[in-house]
This record gives structure tokens, sequence and C-alpha cells, in this order.
């Protein structure tokens, strides 16, 4: 119970500074608030990828049914937050470089993930039979998972970026964030990430007793 | 994994698997006809369309691997389909292996693509008025784009064999999969039909891409195959 009331203060205080503090970016100005939410956001949508990969690894050693309502309700929710970051994203793309959408790598690269659900949900909708489901949904989730160094480094090697990359760390690993910017976006991140984990959690309760409710009414 | 009880290698059951599906294909010519037939019919489209507009290397690199794609998207999958539609598949898992099913599949998909570029790259530059300046980079992104193509789409043509909606299923998730591929590959083939300077050095990331691409997709594929296989 109390770390419901510690995200509440802490995303409170994110929302809040977020609009109060001065812009992180003074270059871009007011619109590169976004920031505050786009990245936690980015990096929610990843986690979740990530999180459902290591339970479709463990589905597939092991067998259990509950890792693959880990690897689907992880994949559910990252599908969300992938959807948030790409509005937001394309937002802020408008803002600053004057169109919704140019096939930067981070774009292409964010793209793919949502088509990577897009498509993961889609291969569960037409397997019937919850083994056979899962089996093969896990394969098709680390299969797609493996992918994905190609997308974050690799591509932008071969395409040219108009993504900021040196608002968080610059090239040589330094920080670069200012230190009020550092005040709202951790937080930020953290708030983000503990809002998935909660939500996670409560769709794994939801699919737990959805499946045990079924097998009670077959017998 | 080569089984104890057999004296066969890998290489050799690999390549009896091999054997009977392109008899089987021979005797049928589905996905043949179905690869080759839609290559021609995309093909002319883009011909039709573009051909005599005199548009940049760029755009016809593009055009290029769309044509591949989509023409790779309607055959492809056949080779594990057209198991489970005849009910074959499972006097196959009972007699072979799966890493040498994975192999002979997967073969057997190189090389329908490989007939498949055999007719329409000469096609292409025929009917679009491109011109090819270095011939042995477009023809090394060739190959190399299309074992990375094979590679990762058996796979995933194993996975859906096994759902109820195959075709469009097929398509829509191996776009995501093949993206890098074909971001390296159309980035290669533009660099093969402009005029460069050294070639192959200019080009050289998107040959490593292609090539660690075609590495990790096939060597993921041979892991997980087995999952995808066994009842």
């Amino acid at each position: 119970m109390w770390w419901k009331i510690v995200l509440f203060v802490v995303m409170s205080w994110v929302i809040i500074a977020a609009f109060v503090y001065p812009a992180p970016q003074q270059g871009i100005g007011e619109a590169s608030r976004i920031f505050y939410f786009h990245v936690p956001q980015a990096w929610v949508a990843v986690l979740a990828f990530v999180v459902s990969m290591i339970a479709s690894v463990r589905y597939l050693r092991k067998g259990d049914l509950l890792d693959d309502d880990r690897a689907r309700v992880a994949a559910e929710l990252g599908f969300l937050f992938c959807l948030l970051a790409t509005v937001t994203g394309a937002f802020f793309a408008k803002v600053t470089w004057n169109s919704f959408w140019n096939w930067d790598p981070r774009e292409t690269s964010i793209f793919v993930l949502l088509l990577i659900y897009g498509a993961y949900f889609a291969l569960r909708s037409a397997i019937d039979g919850a083994e056979k489901r899962a089996r093969l949904a896990s394969v098709y989730a680390i299969f797609a998972f493996i992918t994905m160094p190609f997308l974050v480094f690799v591509v932008p090697r071969v395409l040219p970026s108009l993504h900021p990359s040196d608002s968080v760390v610059d090239s040589s690993g330094k920080i670069t964030m200012s230190s009020t910017t550092a005040l709202v976006f951790f937080p930020s991140l953290a708030a983000f990430t503990i809002l998935f984990i909660w939500v996670y959690w409560l769709g794994l309760k939801i699919s737990v007793g959805q499946r045990r409710a079924a097998e009670e009414a077959v017998r | 994994m080569a089984s104890p009880k057999s004296s066969y290698g890998l290489a050799a059951k690999s390549l009896a698997v091999l054997r009977k599906d392109i008899l089987s294909e021979y005797r049928t010519r589905y996905a043949i006809n179905a690869i080759l037939l839609f290559g021609v019919t995309t093909l002319t489209v883009v011909s039709f369309a573009v051909g005599q507009i005199g548009l940049p290397a760029d755009v016809y690199a593009a055009l290029f691997w769309i044509i591949i794609f989509f023409s790779a998207m309607s055959g492809l999958a056949q080779v594990f389909v057209k198991e489970e539609e005849s009910k074959t598949a499972i006097i196959l898992k009972l007699t072979a292996d799966p890493t040498p099913v994975y192999w002979g599949k997967l073969i057997f998909n190189f090389l329908l693509l490989t007939l498949l570029e055999v007719i329409i790259t000469p096609l292409y530059f025929v009917m679009t008025d491109v011109v090819l300046h270095n011939a042995a980079l477009f023809f090394t992104v060739l190959i190399l784009g299309s074992i990375g193509l094979a590679g990762a789409t058996t796979l995933i043509a194993a996975i859906i064999s096994r759902a109820s909606i195959k075709g469009a299923l097929f398509a829509v998730l191996s776009f995501p999969i093949l993206l890098p591929l074909l971001i390296g590959a159309i980035g290669g083939t533009k660099k093969a039909l402009g005029p460069v300077e050294a070639p192959f050095a200019a080009a050289s990331s998107e040959l490593q891409l292609l090539v660690s691409y075609a590495v990790v997709m096939i060597t993921a594929s041979v892991l997980l195959f087995e999952f995808v296989w066994e009842e």
C-alpha cells in the first residue's frame, strides 16, 4: 500500500514540475517539456518488451502457462506505452522538425516495435489451444527481440538521425543533463516504471483469475 | 542435432529433406507458380507506372526490393503450409529430426528465391531504363539479402503454418523482422546502381549489416525451430 502513496506523490511532483520548472532544452523552447513524459514512455515500452521476452524464454524452458500470461500482459502494456511514445514523439517532431513523421532511426525503431506488438497479438488471436498459442507466441517474441539490436545500434549508422542524441548522455558517456532537469526526469522515469509494474501486476492477477474461472467452468 | 540411432550426418539428412521438397514442388509447381507470377505481375505494374520516367537510383533500388519482398511473401510460406494442408507434417515429424527439416526447408526457400531473382533481375533492367554501375556489388547484396530473407522467413513460415489465417499473417509477422534487412539491402543496392567511387568500401556498413543479420537470424531459427515443430 505504501508504495502506491509514494507513486502518487512522485507522479504529482513530476506532472507539476514538468510544467513549472524551466524547459529542459532552451534552444527548442517550451515544447521540450514533453521530454519528461516521452522518454519514460519509450523506456517503459522497451522494458515491457524485455519482460515479455524473458517470460517467453521461461515459458519455453518450463512450460508453465503463468509465464505465457506474464508475456502477454507485458506485451499489452508495452503496446499501450509504445503507442503513447509514438504519438508524443510525433507531436514533438511536428514542433521541432516541422513534420509529424520523417523516418529518423528512432522513429523507425519505435514504429517497428509497434508493428511487432501488433503482429504478436495477431498471431495470438489466430491460434487455437492455449499450449500451442503460448509456444508459438513465445518463439515469435524471442525471434522479434533478436532483431532489436540491429534497429537500435546498426540502422542509425546507415540512416541519418535528427534525434537529440546528447540530451541525457553525450557520446563520451558523460551526463549532460542540467541538475534541475534531472530532478524531474529521473523521478518521472521511476514513476512510469512503478506504474508499469503496478498495472502489470493487476493484469496478471486478472488473467490468472480468468483462467482459473475457465477451469472451474470446465469441471 | 543428429540423433544417435541414425548413421547419416546432418548434411545428408538436410539434403534428403531438400530433395523431397524439390521433388514434390516439381510435381505440383504450386510455390514456383505463385512466386514467379506474383513477381512478374508486380514488376509489370512498377514498370508500367514508373519505368520510362527516369527516376533517381534510390527509387529504383527501393522498388526492386519491394518486388522481391512481396513476391517472397506470396510463396515462401508454402514450404510449411503445404505440409500442414496435405497432413504430411506428422509423418515428417516422425521420420526426421527438427534441425535437418529446418535446414532442408531453408535451402529450398533460398533456391526458390534465387530462381525468382534469376528471372526478375534481367527483366527489371530491361523494363526500367536503370543503369547497373557496379554488377559485383549488386549481386553480392542480392545474394546476402536473399540468404537473410530466406533465413528469417523460414521460421515465420513454420509458425504461421500452425495458425488459422495463414496468408495474411505471413507478411504481417515477417515485415517488422525483415525491416533491418530491407534497409541494408536497399542501401546497398542504391550504391550499386549509382555511380559511386569504390562501391564496396562505400557500402561496407550495409554489407556488414546483411552478413550479421543472416548469421544471427539463421542461428536463432535453428535454436527456436524445435519448439515450433514439435507437438
